[in-house]
């Protein structure tokens, strides 16, 4: 019981901040922050390795013909842009961030199962290398898609088990790293802190971890199925054998559906830190902003056949799912509503976090929108499979998951470095994001309307004008992404010296404790009282909660 | 060895430039042609499908009119360096909090009624007047009107074909209905309520024709339908691709179908039915020649699925 020692020896912070040096402390490092770093820093390869597969299928959609890759590489490219993006760049970057704040937010000196959470790290790199490795098979890499539907996928060469062990790798590392925080939470908050008293971030991440939980073991059944399939001769997916391909699609989007929230809930908790601190004033209706949470995790459950309307449904099944997807509507339409109502009377700043979730909050609505239009049956007739679908989830996972994952890094980077970053680039990071996203993928909208299918390496002439526009926006975005990286590296390296609480309107706990932190968060729970009433910790209420 | 640099660069310097051209000719006078919409179509149901498409829009763009404007608003509002201060005393109102939950509920119901009298009506395939199976291929579609005995592959056009290739040297551009041109279009009549039975007989493919407002996966081992009814005064060629994917060359196989007047169809199907019982005729007495690549070559669309279809796709629609 690591934090138990730590918790003895909590009179001589100093001598517990010594570490060992060298690869051996990122090796066997069981450390909370360490292992955050990690999966940040893992996180952030993987963006770029994925966003670098992205530009390749943009270059080769700049304009009709084909002149970049053949048509194989490129289903290639998507494919493996999907899992890497999911699996390798937002997955990890929650687990990161998550490593990091919920001990700092709770009270907590580390996370409640340290080396179960060096070893859900270090199967990332394995898995992806594993991934990755199948690019260079004589057969190439997966190019079914990232939906793996049987029986394209089937047709794979050696790519095929080399994926399926890949994912069961990376779904056991999210399964680690979920319970990790769920024990975490109900176990080591400190004693004042009920359920209610927790900031969003933890909030929302212990939806996720149970959202994990539930659905990643189905996705390891899934693509078991698709392995037995095709090396044990059994006929789960196959009609000849008695089977049924779309029942794969069922199992796939039970899983699916919950796994877009598991990308997506996460950045609602940085969202309702990070507009409070820069309104100077609490989140409008916390309880409601939980229940809503819940309710959209619950949901979620319910409505995955809507990815799939055109597969021939029975009509009470279309009514259902449709029904069922437009009622998420409701609490997806409060948080903004209470997010909105935060601004209201506050006094706001804009500094690049602010910026990210207000951005987030813009651009995020507008893929809610596209995404009740898609609920509509009839409609999803015409829009299914087509750039339509594509500029939706574009939109709720670049300047919704990966905007919200930036502002994330940005609140938080001073408080783990102890260095203020450079605002006036890091304002540059946000303004050519948030214009470059737009233009990359506002335009596809159209084109899906306009009739151009997804996953095609070459297109009518109809279509080239918005793809031309989309890929110089995708370049634009790529290229911006640079800045990250850098603004974070200056940041590790030096700068002004950064303030415990850092920003004027910050509340939680994170921000008592120094910048940067010690090395084991809390090894005693700070001396706070929290309201009687549901809300966040805010020291701006002179330590009695948000009053 | 500086000479084929040079050359290099000049060629690349070319490339870039035609680029650059293409990009700014892309600009002005492609204009018209950006579409940004779906199209209305041209059957009973595209127009619905299309009048619940531009309902939901506008319901969306109501919405963010009235929530974006608060947003922006607000952040304008309550600047801090315009010297906001915050009430922080604002963090509930039960009242608020119900109007914003209930007003979402009504809409979406509003929403939900025609949308669902829309599925019923499509669903409805009884009463059709025609039926054709198509069979999705790896890459290409089979198309055959059941109940005549005609049936043929439709493949993606050659001149297609050729420029889609790798480096092909080919400018799209010059090549008429890039992508979009098969050389065999289904028929279809006019006024008539078609019912489309769909099924594949490799991996799962989609056929979709904006213009008739629908789309359903083509699934190896089972059936699929949808039924269309084209207005009487919409004859023409319709043009669509497969939408799901299937492979390599997934983006290679489209769809044209081309609409007929009931009359006009009339006298294709006879003559098509015509061509398959000749095709067939000689082939009692002596099969030996219609294998030759002489008579092959004269109808191979019709000759050609009658042999060459796999048993698999039978069983398959059992």
């Amino acid at each position: 019981m690591a934090y138990k020692q730590a918790t003895h020896a909590s009179a001589d912070h100093s001598h517990h901040d010594e570490k060992p040096l060298g690869l051996t402390r990122w090796l066997f490092t069981t450390n909370h922050k360490d292992i955050g770093t990690m999966y940040l820093v893992f996180s952030g390869i993987m963006f770029f390795v994925g966003g670098a597969m992205a530009l390749v299928i943009r270059a080769e959609l700049f304009q009709p013909g084909l002149q970049v890759v053949d048509p194989g590489l490129f289903n290639t490219m998507t494919t493996m842009h999907a899992l890497i993006m999911i699996f390798g760049a937002v997955m990890p970057g929650w687990v990161g961030l998550a490593n990091w704040m919920i001990p700092m937010q709770i009270g907590a000196p580390d996370m409640a199962l340290p080396r179960m959470n060096n070893y859900s790290f270090w199967i990332l790199p394995f898995a992806f290398t594993l991934l990755l490795s199948t690019l260079f098979l004589p057969g190439g890499g997966p190019a079914g898609g990232w939906t793996l539907y049987p029986p394209l996928s089937l047709q794979a060469g050696d790519s095929l088990p080399l994926t399926i062990f890949a994912i069961h790798l990376m779904g056991a590392s999210s399964i680690m790293g979920a319970i990790n925080v769920i024990v975490t939470i109900m176990n080591l908050r400190m004693k004042e802190m009920s359920l209610l008293h927790l900031p969003l971030f933890v909030w929302t991440w212990l939806i996720t971890a149970y959202l994990l939980i539930a659905v990643m073991p189905v996705l390891a059944g899934a693509v078991t199925m698709l392995l037995t399939d095709h090396f044990f001769g059994t006929t789960f997916f196959s009609a000849a054998g008695g089977g049924d391909p779309v029942m794969f699609q069922h199992i796939f989007w039970f899983f699916g559906h919950p796994e877009v929230y598991i990308l997506i809930l996460p950045a609602f908790g940085i969202v309702s830190e990070v507009i409070p601190t820069f309104s100077r004033k609490p989140l409008f209706g916390y309880d409601a902003m939980v229940y809503a949470v819940a309710s959209i995790a619950f949901l979620s459950f319910i409505v995955w056949a809507h990815h799939m309307f055109t597969v021939g449904m029975p009509l009470a099944g279309q009514l259902f799912f449709m029904l069922a997807t437009m009622l998420i509507a409701v609490p997806t339409g409060v948080k903004v509503f209470n997010w909105t109502a935060t601004m209201w009377k506050g006094s706001l700043s804009f500094e690049p976090p602010m910026l990210f979730a207000l951005a987030f909050l813009f651009l995020f609505s507008i893929g809610g929108f596209s995404g009740l239009m898609l609920a509509i049956v009839p409609a999803d007739f015409q829009y299914h499979d087509t750039y339509f679908v594509v500029a939706h989830f574009h939109y709720v996972l670049v300047p919704g998951a990966i905007f919200g994952i930036m502002a994330g890094v940005y609140y938080w980077l001073p408080k783990w470095t102890g260095h203020m970053y450079n605002l006036r680039l890091a304002t540059w990071h946000f303004w050519l994001s948030t214009i470059f996203v737009n233009v990359l993928f506002f335009p596809q909208h159209f084109l899906g309307l306009a009739g151009m299918p997804r996953r095609i390496p070459d297109y009518a002439t109809q279509f080239a004008d918005w793809n031309m526009w989309s890929s110089i926006g995708a370049f634009g975005f790529g290229l911006s992404q640079l800045l990250f990286p850098y603004i974070i590296y200056k940041c590790v390296k030096g700068g002004e010296k950064a303030t415990n609480d850092v920003w004027e309107g910050s509340h939680g706990l994170e921000w008592l404790l120094p910048s940067p932190p010690p090395y084991h968060s809390w090894s005693d729970p700070p001396a706070v009282k929290f309201s009687d009433e549901p809300g966040e910790f805010d020291p701006h209420a002179g330590g009695g909660g948000k009053h | 060895m500086v000479k084929q640099i040079a050359s290099g660069l000049r060629a690349a310097g070319k490339t870039v430039a035609r680029a650059c051209v293409a990009a700014l000719a892309g600009i002005t006078p492609a204009m018209a042609a950006w579409d940004l919409n779906m199209p209305e179509g041209v059957t009973e149901l595209s127009r619905k499908i299309y009048d619940l498409h531009m309902l939901i829009f506008w319901v969306c763009v109501a919405i963010a009119v009235v929530v974006f404007g608060a947003m922006i608003y607000f952040i304008y509002r309550f600047r801090k360096s315009q010297g906001a201060v915050a009430d922080t005393n604002l963090t509930h109102s039960t009242r608020v909090e119900i109007i914003w939950t209930v007003v979402p509920v009504v809409i979406l119901v509003a929403m939900a009624v025609p949308a669902a009298r829309t599925l019923i009506d499509i669903e409805d395939t009884r009463n059709s007047e025609l039926t054709i199976k198509v069979t999705g291929y790896q890459w290409k579609w089979h198309y055959d009107y059941i109940d005549d005995g005609v049936s043929f592959f439709s493949t993606l056009a050659r001149s297609s074909d050729a420029a889609r290739q790798l480096g092909s040297g080919v400018d799209p551009n010059t090549v008429p209905h890039y992508l979009l041109e098969v050389d065999q279009p289904l028929v279809v009549p006019a006024g008539t309520k078609i019912r489309v039975l769909l099924t594949a007989n490799d991996v799962i493919h989609a056929w979709w024709v904006p213009d008739f407002g629908m789309k359903k996966d083509a699934i190896p081992g089972f059936v699929n339908e949808l039924w269309i009814r084209i207005d009487d005064d919409k004859t023409g060629l319709y043009r669509g691709q497969c939408a799901e994917l299937c492979g390599r060359d997934h983006g290679f196989m489209p769809v044209v179908v081309d609409v007929k007047s009931k009359e006009d169809f009339a006298a294709w199907l006879a003559a098509r039915k015509e061509e398959a019982r000749q095709a067939k005729a000689p082939q009692a007495p002596a099969p030996a020649p219609t294998a030759s690549p002489a008579s092959a070559s004269t109808q191979p669309e019709v000759a050609q699925p009658e042999s060459a279809q796999p048993a698999a796709t039978v069983a398959q629609t059992n």
